[in-house]
């Protein structure tokens, strides 16, 4: 490995960060709460959902803890299950869901696309307070006793056999819905409608595409997950039945209808991480996405063969075997898009100039992981092999190298890349490479062994378990530990490099996109006037005859 | 949305329109142009109405595979609506549809007055159909037809129980498992009805603030993209009914 690197920084002793910029063009705390700027939006969000991913991962912690030893000792068994389920409600709903689209979405895809703002900028903050509602009401439910349910809301389960704060839970999911509802639509109308001039489909950065596919999934899935929360709850004030077989109602159309949503939603999460990726990958090979346009396509397949996959979850609750038949098939072609993004990323690299900065340590951790996570999802759509392995470790291995090894690798891959055009300040290189590989030994280390746990039979959503089975948890805890390092880390520095930090200058990775072609951070509408797109996207050659005439003519 | 400053801005435009000719004070800052500006909203009026479909599809999917599993306690469910008031609020609300339009056309043709007027038409319109689809709950509460807090399946296992709806419709009695199914009848008519409701409550708490900005003249100087984004609103939430009032009223009267 050689130490080259593309980073070009100014010249320290004159550069300064700009004084004027998004960041200090108002004070105090209306000019926040009161925003209409994207960015500054993207920063309110930054800052909440880091806030909800601590809570999060503290639950996770617990979790492991409690699985150190067979017996249920840490935690009584129905506060396990309480744990587990609001770890995955505020995972999903909380974390994963805004992550990449309300944070690097929201302060990216106005800028990449030569706009001076989203389309709807007071939707905008509205979709971050009705976050935030959400986010309260979902720390009221903690406080006031839990929810036990998983976060699936199972019926009858959630609607008869638990007395726990089903409705705030259910509320909670329902207003953040919407948050994220409004979220896809503004990036949708702004995608389509406020592109600058030269700025075709075509030339896109992918980041947009993926976020784009990521939005219609968002707006086309997310209400037919409120409607079935409605349903939960009018079930449990009023007692009405439509999911209660005992009145007529049918379960099985909850999975449905629950699922109908919560499928998509794994591809609301994992394709904005892939838009990331892809950015991150060209710009540290210095070559352009390769297949641009089957990369582009294949985020829109994935979003529309997302919607058509979701009794897969439902194998085992008797569907009938036509309808296995049929999912199954369909859920191995979903496969097809996402290697397509796989190999081409694959292939960008391929005799590029690779350099290996941060966000590209997390985007080969990304790689890798996902495309494990990616091949035994293979195993849970073949309705033999699901049998054996569904509700067992297995697929909580598969779930979090898809979402974990995947997302929140991308997700810090993206934030180490764009941290620079966001502060105005270098990320410290060394420790941040040192936090990106902690992370991914953590990572394997802690839900590698849970692969081998699910084969071997090992349930999941239970504290205690064989005592045969402890060597392996024991494995888990401990990389989790790893891994909880791993993710403190940035935190520590990220925060210490907004005063020290180097100053980064405009571009400091020669990257190609509009977003680099202005200071950082940048102004509050982003240029100082609207660019015009002349060049396709990913065109280095154009970026280094920029630079030459610039040094011509001073 | 955006024009709560209309009036104030005013002045200033026009003392800077020299420099820029084509920039109405409605024009937000980050628009290029009034048309991208409308286009946007436009756009994105028509994406939310997609999530509302996709809203309401969880609650007809639901009917669809109720009805095909109890047709028959839905046929008899339905005998007991009021076809006379169901028929009358669809007939409401298509006038209340026909008096949006007129209003959206009446803001492009900068006639304050008539706008005006449209809208309170259209805004008692809203409130009539809200208060006969009261009555008509009224009537399911004293008939115990309220699934989950007053029901009871007994004009189902004896339909001779209610004289009136007997002589129309000389049902036979249905079996107690299908009586109880009647419940789920009711339950996705209140859920359907209920939620629909609900929508018409927004939208006449909306045009409550349009009729206030359209008196002080918001809509008549060229910026009708707030009214004609309502007037999608309006005509998707009666779109709805139409979907509704065959699907619940007229179960069993195809041939």
């Amino acid at each position: 490995m050689s130490t080259a690197t593309i980073v070009s920084l100014p010249d320290q002793s004159t550069a300064r960060v700009p004084k004027m910029n998004f960041l200090t063009r108002e004070n105090g705390l209306l000019s926040w709460l009161l925003t209409g700027d994207h960015k500054r939006i993207a920063t309110l969000y930054l800052i909440s959902i880091t806030f909800f991913f601590f809570i999060g991962g503290a639950l996770a912690g617990l979790i492991r803890l409690e699985l150190l030893t067979p017996q249920s000792d840490l935690l009584a068994m129905d506060t396990y299950n309480k744990v587990f389920t609001m770890h995955g409600i505020i995972m999903i709903f909380f974390f994963l869901v805004p992550s990449v689209p309300a944070t690097l979405g929201n302060f990216l895809i106005p800028m990449m696309v030569g706009a001076k703002d989203l389309a709807l900028p007071k939707i905008n903050l509205l979709s971050w307070y009705l976050y935030m509602i959400a986010g309260v009401m979902a720390i009221y439910t903690m406080i006031a006793g839990g929810v036990d349910t998983g976060w699936t809301f199972t019926t009858p389960l959630s609607t008869h056999y638990l007395n726990t704060h089903v409705i705030s839970t259910g509320l909670a999911i329902f207003v953040a819905g919407f948050s994220s509802i409004f979220t896809g639509l503004n990036f949708i109308v702004t995608i389509h409608k406020m592109r600058c001039p030269g700025m075709t489909w075509f030339r896109l950065p992918l980041f947009v595409w993926s976020n784009y596919a990521a939005s219609i999934l968002m707006v086309l899935g997310t209400p037919v997950l409120a409607i079935t929360l409605v349903l939960i709850v009018l079930e449990r004030t009023v007692g009405i039945g439509v999911f209660d077989p005992a009145k007529g109602g049918d379960p099985l159309l909850f999975q449905h209808l629950f699922w109908f949503y919560s499928h998509p939603a794994v591809y609301i999460m994992i394709l904005p991480g892939m838009g990331v990726i892809s950015e991150v990958v060209s710009t540290f090979s210095r070559k352009r996405v390769f297949g641009y346009t089957a990369v582009a396509f294949s985020s829109v397949a994935i979003a529309v063969f997302g919607f058509f996959v979701w009794a897969h979850h439902m194998f085992i609750m008797g569907i009938s075997n036509y309808a296995a038949l049929v999912f199954s098939l369909l859920t191995m072609l979903v496969a097809v898009p996402s290697a397509i993004k796989i190999f081409n990323w694959a292939f960008t690299l391929y005799k590029g100039s690779i350099t290996f900065e941060t966000p590209m340590l997390y985007a080969f951790g990304f790689m890798g992981l996902f495309t494990i996570g990616g091949m035994t999802g293979v195993f849970l759509g073949a309705t033999g092999t699901d049998i054996h392995l569904t509700e067992t470790y297995f697929i909580v291995a598969h779930f979090h190298f898809v979402m974990v090894g995947g997302m929140l690798m991308a997700f810090l891959s993206g934030i180490h890349f764009w941290w620079p055009k966001w502060t105005g300040r270098m990320y410290p290189e060394k420790i941040s490479q040192f936090a990106a590989v902690t992370t991914f030994i953590g990572f394997n280390l802690t839900f590698f062994p849970q692969f081998i746990l699910g084969m071997l039979g090992m349930p999941r959503r239970y504290a205690s378990y064989p005592p045969e089975f402890q060597v392996l948890n024991v494995f888990s805890t401990a990389g989790a530990t790893v891994l909880g390092v791993g993710y403190l880390l940035p935190i520590l520095y990220l925060t210490w490099s907004l005063k020290y930090g180097a100053v980064a200058g405009d571009n400091p990775w020669q990257a190609t996109g509009l977003e680099w072609m202005t200071q950082s951070p940048p102004l509050t509408e982003n240029f100082p006037q609207i660019p015009v797109m002349d060049h396709e996207a990913y065109d280095y050659e154009w970026l280094e005859r920029q630079q030459q005439q610039e040094v011509a003519s001073v | 949305m955006s024009d709560t400053t209309i009036t104030a801005n005013r002045a200033a435009t026009e003392t800077e329109s020299a420099h820029h000719p084509a920039h109405p004070s409605f024009q937000r800052h980050h628009f290029e142009s009034v048309s991208q500006q409308f286009d946007a909203t436009n756009f994105a009026m028509w994406l939310f109405l997609l999530t509302e479909i996709m809203f309401f599809g969880g609650l007809f999917t639901s009917y669809l595979i109720m009805r095909n599993w109890y047709y028959p306690a839905f046929v008899e469910g339905s005998h007991h609506l009021s076809i006379f008031w169901g028929t009358t609020n669809t007939a409401v609300l298509i006038t209340s549809s026909f008096t949006m339009a007129m209003s959206v056309y009446s803001a492009q043709m900068k006639q304050k007055g008539k706008l005006v007027m449209y809208l309170v038409l259209t805004f008692i319109l809203g409130l009539a159909f809200l208060c006969i689809k009261g009555i008509e709950w009224h009537g399911e509460w004293v008939d115990h037809h309220v699934p989950g807090l007053r029901f009871s399946d007994a004009d189902f296992l004896n339909p001779k129980l209610d004289a009136d709806v007997y002589k129309e419709y000389h049902d036979a009695p249905l079996s107690p498992e299908m009586a109880q199914n009647t419940e789920e009848y009711f339950f996705l008519y209140f859920a359907m009805t209920g939620m629909h409701a609900l929508h018409m409550i927004v939208g006449i708490g909306l045009l409550g603030f349009i009729i206030f900005r359209a008196r002080q003249g918001a809509y008549t100087s060229g910026h009708v993209t707030f009214v004609e984004n309502f007037g999608l609103y309006w005509h998707f939430v009666d779109v709805i009914w139409i979907f509704l009032y065959p699907l619940l009223y007229l179960i069993s009267r195809h041939t």
